[in-house]
Formats: structure tokens, sequence, C-alpha cells
């Protein structure tokens, strides 16, 4: 195996971040090789959100590195900076679509400023990907007329349109209507069929499971359990994956069975 | 006996009047565009500047909108030339010194509803840029400004016409700008209520027109979700 396949895409090296006095990252490691997918789990305020923006230092971390395929990013140099994100999408839980832009716009823009591509290529590659998560025919509309699950799907052929060789997902589904839900996790079930990399934070239990390489468990700023779904769900798993998701289906009502494998 | 308004109209007070507003729109429009620019600037500074450039630009628009125009526009006719940067001294002449005051004194307004626009986009949509890899200058150059400034247009609209109005007071350093030329003819003819009362007409044509072009401009740069609320 050449050092390329087996260095990991992207790396975290204890993470700390401190908000309003709580440690919110509290040295946290973790690292993503290629074509994984790996899930975030954990109560609200666990720090998935705080983790996920450490890595592309949206929210510089307070100490720890983050190496990008082996190489040590500097978060104090704007160049390395910009690098950095070009190479790591960010999907938000309440999409950030630019609101003044078509949707066709919206996916053009970053290819035009920051990779510097000619109007008509951007263009061109904005449609293709538009047309990858199935919306082609809504090119030209803007967010205002779009749905939500709609958004969502603009913000990830947003993402898609950079060739990002990790993207980051954060509760991308937890702004949507229940009925909007499937449009964009058939979106992320077709990307990670198609190989990508991709570190996930939901509450889509059943969902990840299916398709994650691995589950993290995240509590108090700590990952406290890290495993496949199998080992942390299977049968007479006492993991606290297990309880924290049997907690979840409790309290939607779904069937006990639910989280088990 | 005195002619009728109708021939005075045609013979004096028009033709005066006609003058005097080529002169005003020499001031407006200048002072109009100078208070957009530097409202513009001193906006984004207020909202994303370093922390002294924000005190700067905080100021600056306590300072001129602090002070009755008045009191600015005298300075910088009156007592600007006696100020000396070693053998220097800076005289205006009438207008330039009015388009400056004006503009300084719109731009301290203009900042006002442009901090309030970029202050009603929320931070997702920078965080949105930065993460596709955006500098914060591109991020607000693209997707910051083109927002706020929709969402701004109506208040800047709001000064234009402000400015449009207290522009008359470009006559008290001798500018003969619409004001101006009015005051002259009333002292020569005497027929106050004639000229004042068309003078009046002027002023409002001129921010009617205003208004229109105003309003074309907020179409123009209308897309879903920033439309003007229909009626």
């Amino acid at each position: 195996m050449s050092s390329s396949e087996t260095t990991p895409i992207l790396e975290a090296r204890n993470l700390i971040k401190v908000l309003g006095g709580n440690r919110v990252l509290d040295s946290v490691s973790l690292n993503i090789g290629r074509g994984r997918v790996k899930v975030l789990i954990g109560p609200s305020g666990a720090g998935k959100s705080t983790l996920l923006q450490c890595l592309n230092f949206l929210m510089p971390p307070d100490s720890g590195h983050i190496l990008l395929e082996g190489r040590e990013v500097d978060g104090a140099n704007k160049k390395e900076l910009c690098a950095l994100r070009q190479q790591v999408g960010m999907i938000f839980q309440d999409f950030n679509l630019f609101d003044h832009l078509s949707a066709l716009e919206n996916v053009r823009v970053a290819l035009i400023k920051v990779k510097g591509m000619s109007k008509l290529d951007a263009t061109e590659r904005a449609i293709a990907e538009l047309k990858r998560v199935g919306l082609a025919d809504r090119a030209t509309n803007y967010p205002a007329n779009l749905s939500g699950g709609q958004k969502q799907r603009v913000a990830i052929a947003r993402a898609l349109a950079m060739d990002p060789k990790v993207m980051l997902l954060d509760e991308p589904t937890s702004a949507l209507d229940p009925e909007l839900i499937g449009e964009v996790l058939a979106v992320i079930r077709d990307l990670a069929q198609g190989g990508m990399t991709m570190i996930m934070a939901t509450h889509q239990i059943s969902f990840s499971a299916s398709l994650a390489d691995e589950f993290i468990f995240m509590e108090k700023g700590r990952l406290v359990e890290q495993g496949s779904p199998a080992e942390l769900l299977g049968k007479g798993s006492s993991s606290r994956t297990q309880a924290f998701c049997s907690k979840i289906s409790e309290l939607t009502g779904d069937s006990d069975g639910e989280c088990r494998l | 006996m005195s002619t009728p308004y109708s021939e005075f109209l045609r013979a004096d007070l028009a033709p005066g009047l006609l003058e005097g507003l080529w002169v005003s729109i020499i001031v407006i429009a200048p002072s109009a565009l100078l208070g957009a620019l530097i409202g513009l600037t001193a906006g984004v500074l207020r909202v994303y500047g370093p922390w002294p450039v924000r005190k700067l630009a905080e100021g600056y628009v306590s300072l001129f909108r602090g002070t009755p125009l008045v009191v600015q526009v005298f300075f910088w006719y009156f007592a600007l030339p006696y100020i000396k940067f070693g053998e220097w001294s800076l005289v205006l002449d009438p207008i330039p010194a009015a388009i400056l005051s004006f503009g300084l004194c719109s731009g301290a307004y203009q900042s006002e509803y442009i901090r309030g626009g970029l202050n009603s986009i929320k931070r997702g949509q920078i965080r949105a840029a930065l993460a596709l890899g955006m500098t914060t200058r591109q991020a607000v150059v693209n997707v910051v400004l083109p927002q706020a400034f929709r969402r701004a247009l109506p208040g800047c609209g709001n000064e234009v016409i402000y400015l449009i109005k207290y522009s008359s007071l470009a006559s008290i350093i001798t500018v003969n700008e619409l004001t101006g030329t009015a005051t002259t003819i009333a002292k020569n003819s005497w027929r106050n209520i004639e000229v004042f009362c068309t003078l009046g007409v002027f002023y409002l044509l001129l921010v009617t027109v205003a208004g229109w072009l105003l309003r074309l401009l907020e179409n123009a740069l209308s897309v879903p979700g920033f439309e003007r609320p229909k009626a």
C-alpha cells in the first residue's frame, strides 16, 4: 500500500476549544481515511458542531493540530486556510444559501471567485452539480422559491462543485420538515456510495447506520465511544450509543428495535 | 398694477428658477454620490473594520450627525481657509464647499442604513462563503454587500430625498441654486408668495423625479426574497 493511501485525508490532534468557560472540545483527536464515512452522534451540546467547525477553522480551536493529507495546516495563514477550506466541503444545518443568488449562481459563485474559473466553465460545472442532486430544473430559482429540502440539495451541489476531498455535514436534515428529509438523505447516500469521504453529525441513527463505517459517540466535548454501527448498536450491546439512541427512539415514538441491527 | 402671474412666471420666475435648478442638480448629484460612497465605506468599516477603524468611523458619524448642517457648511466655507498647513491653506469655492458639506453629512446618515442592512444578513451566509474558501473580503463583497444594499436601499433613498431639500442650504454660502435664485427674484420683485410657492413646486418635482428613479433602481435590483412588499 502506498503512503498516500494510508495517510488519513483529514486528521485532528488534541483539539481544545473553550467557549464561555466551558470546555466544548476536550482534547479531541480524530482521523478519517479516503472513502470512509464517520458519523458523530450524541446529545445536543456535546460538541459535535464545534468539532466540525474546528476542522475547517470556521471556529479556530484554542489548541491542537489539523492535518490535511498529512500536512499540518497553519490556521493563522490566510492562504493555507483558504486552500484547506476549498478541499473540505461543509454542509450546514440551516443551508446558508446566498439569498440574492439563484440556485445556479449559488453553486457558481465560488468557482468563479475562488477557483478563478471562467463564467462559462463555472456555469457548465454548476449545472452538472445541480443535475447530480436532481435540481437541474430549478437552476434559475432563488432560495426564497425553494423548499427546505431543495435548498439543502443546492447547498450540497455548491460544496461538491469545489471538488472537496472530504465533506463535513452538520446535522444536514435537522432543520427540515419530516417529509423533506428523504430527498436529502438520498443525495447523501449517493455521495457515500460514490466514495465521498464524509464526517456527519446527525440524529438520523438508522439511516446513518446503513452507510457509516464508524459511529462516534460524543458527550461533554469528548469522543466517548467509537466503533462500527454493528458493534455499538448490535444485539446485547450495552454501549452509551445504544442507550442514547433508544432514548431518541422512545421520544420519537419509533419501535424499540429501531436502533438494534 | 403688476403683471399677471403667468406673465411673471414666463418672463422672470421660470427662467431664473430653471437656471437655479441646474445649479441645484450640479450640487445634489455629486453630493448624493459622495454620500453614498462615504456611507457605504463607513457602514462596512463600522461592522467589519478592526477596532480602531471602527471607532474612527463611529466618531465620524457622531460628529456629522451631531452638529447642525449649517454649522458644517459654514465651517467648510468660512473656517477652513483659516486653517494653515504650514504655508498652505485650503480655500473652497462655494459649490465644492457645499458638495463636501452635503456629502459628508449625507454619508453619516447613509452609513447608518448600510450598517442596518449589513446586520440584517445572517452570519451563516458568511460562514458558508468562508467554508467555500472565500476570504472575508470576498465574502463581504460578493455575499453580504449585495444583500445589505438591497435591504438598505429604501432608507438610502429616503436620505437622498432629504439631501435634495437640505441642498437649499447652499444658498447661505452664495451658491445660486434654486433657493438662492428664488430669494434674489423675491427681493427684486416683492412677489414673495408667488416666488416661494413656485419654488416649493420645483422641489416637489425634483423629489418626485428622484423618487421615481429610486423606484426604478429598486425594481431593477429586485430578486425573490428581496422584493418590495405588495400593497
